[in-house]
């Protein structure tokens, strides 16, 4: 992994998105008008930039172009179910991301000192924790959709279905106590709330109902495991090399 | 009829028609992204009215943009990134492929310009739905905003977006020509859009050093809120000159990166 360290580093820099929302946010009157400070704003997009880069996913575009240039068969004949070469993969690049977000977000707190704040350690262990839990919401969640490459093509081009309300819900573009309360009750129960809002909010301060939130977190975590055996096994039944 | 230059684009001409019926064939075979697609737009154009109106409300504006005035440069961005989608980034991720596989010195074989070649070769239909509602979007922000029709401004609007489209192309161009010496770029082009995304709302919203930054270095400006500035009639005509001044800049380096790229091309795996 360490061999693609300029990739890895455009990667990190694609998630610029949180931080560009966090300068909108925080030159614009609705701001003000929120009841939150303008601290509170910067700290709560570098936290969610954090998250991001953290809980990012992209199992179903390596798993098609396996299953696309037949590398998949012989995977599948490892006595070691696919997923976990896949999750070992994103683990490894995570943990190889960990000096470039700490150089981005040295650079972000030089250039804006209010932006940070230390966690209390509770906060920051619970933050980290939910930052896990997130990942693998995320993960599982888009592994879902990887199990139908074993019935179509293109199954990566259903992941903008679940990227878009991603996007809208996770709290990416606006901390979620800025929304309307009927769009923060759906968003909140959603599956992408845990991957990003949970987090950040624990990292960044600020209250929140840390119970409800896990418990979110966990409800999603058994629903998605089943179903994600599921589909595995029904996928599987159904495999036959590309091209046969 | 028939000086060379003429000869030289009823040629280029037939080219195209012949890249972009196959491409579309070829894209055919996969008709349910329609439907994906199709889904995809209505989810975005519901999110960024949503998140856009998070600005609004009680009396407070955007960067001094009406919430209509604003919905223009919402479409605009709209229109763009389906263009992105339809053109640029089919041929430039090719472009990339290209040089990984080693498959671009057949491209350079071809008795035809390779920047042609690999600008325009593919097209896919699939960001036509989204460029479709961009259009819409443009077209309702303009009317709630009460511009009247006027050939005149609608053609200087015009200039200014075909001058957008030459920027976001230059733009494009420049980071797939760079994979000729870093070879892994194509997540290079996803920074771009990432910073691409900045172009949803109006410049004059960010702070005071973003703003500079997209007006210069990273010229988001010109590609939406400029233009919608000339729709709404915000600005003075003298405005647009550095617009067209930085397309002409950008279609000139891409051309001069292309050809200094080419010089350093070795092939792959050499």
């Amino acid at each position: 992994m360490l061999e693609y360290r300029a990739e890895i580093l455009l990667w990190a820099l694609s998630g610029l998105l949180p931080l560009l929302m966090g300068a909108l946010w925080s030159a614009s009157p609705a701001a003000a008008a929120s009841g939150l400070s303008l601290e509170a704003f910067s700290r709560y997009f570098l936290a969610a930039f954090v998250v991001r880069q953290f809980t990012i996913v992209w199992v179903v575009f390596a798993f098609e172009e396996d299953n696309l240039l037949g590398r998949l068969s012989p995977y599948l004949l490892q006595p070691l179910a696919l997923i976990w070469r896949y999750a070992a993969a994103h683990l490894a690049e995570q943990a190889t991301r960990v000096p470039f977000v700490a150089a981005l977000v040295a650079l972000v707190v030089v250039c804006q000192p209010a932006a940070f704040a230390m966690p209390s350690p509770g906060h920051l262990l619970l933050g980290l924790l939910a930052m896990h839990l997130g990942f693998w919401i995320n993960f599982l969640l888009q592994h879902a959709i990887t199990m139908l490459c074993f019935w179509s093509e293109r199954a990566s081009a259903l992941e903008r279905l679940l990227f878009l309300p991603y996007l809208y819900l996770s709290g990416l573009l606006a901390p979620l106590v800025v929304y309307p309360d009927a769009v923060r009750s759906v968003a909140l129960h959603s599956p992408f709330a845990a991957m990003l809002w949970l987090p950040a909010r624990l990292l960044s301060g600020g209250p929140i109902d840390v119970l409800a939130g896990f418990a979110n977190a966990l409800a999603w975590l058994l629903l998605l495991i089943p179903l994600n055996l599921l589909l595995w096994r029904a996928g599987v039944r159904r495999y036959s090399a590309m091209g046969a | 009829m028939g000086g060379p230059a003429w000869r030289a684009l009823l040629r280029h001409g037939r080219c195209i028609a012949v890249f972009w019926s196959t491409s579309l064939e070829a894209e055919m075979e996969y008709q349910f992204n329609l439907l994906i697609e199709s889904l995809a737009v209505v989810m975005t154009l519901a999110g960024n009215l949503f998140t856009l109106s998070l600005f609004y409300g009680h009396g407070r504006q955007l960067g001094g943009w009406s919430w209509d005035a604003a919905l223009v440069v919402l479409g605009l961005h709209t229109l763009l990134d389906g263009m992105a989608s339809t053109w640029l980034r089919p041929n430039l991720g090719a472009l990339v492929k290209h040089v990984q596989n080693g498959s671009l010195d057949f491209v350079l074989l071809k008795p035809l310009d390779s920047q042609f070649w690999l600008s325009l070769r593919s097209l896919s239909p699939w960001g036509v739905p989204e460029m479709l509602s961009g259009l819409a979007l443009v077209v309702v922000g303009l009317v709630r905003s009460g511009v009247r029709p006027d050939p005149a401004q609608a053609a200087l609007a015009l200039l200014m977006l075909l001058s957008g489209v030459a920027i976001l192309y230059g733009l494009w161009f420049l980071l797939a020509a760079t994979s000729i010496w870093f070879v892994k770029i194509w997540n290079a082009t996803e920074v771009l859009r990432s910073l691409l995304a900045a172009g949803r709302y109006p410049v004059s919203a960010y702070p005071p050093a973003l703003r500079l930054l997209f007006t210069t270095v990273l010229p988001i400006a010109f590609l939406t809120t400029v233009p919608a500035e000339v729709m709404l009639g915000r600005t003075a005509q003298a405005a647009v000159v550095p617009g067209l001044a930085m397309a002409v800049v950008s279609l000139l380096a891409s051309r001069a990166i292309w050809q200094l790229a080419l010089r350093h091309y070795t092939s792959a795996s050499s």
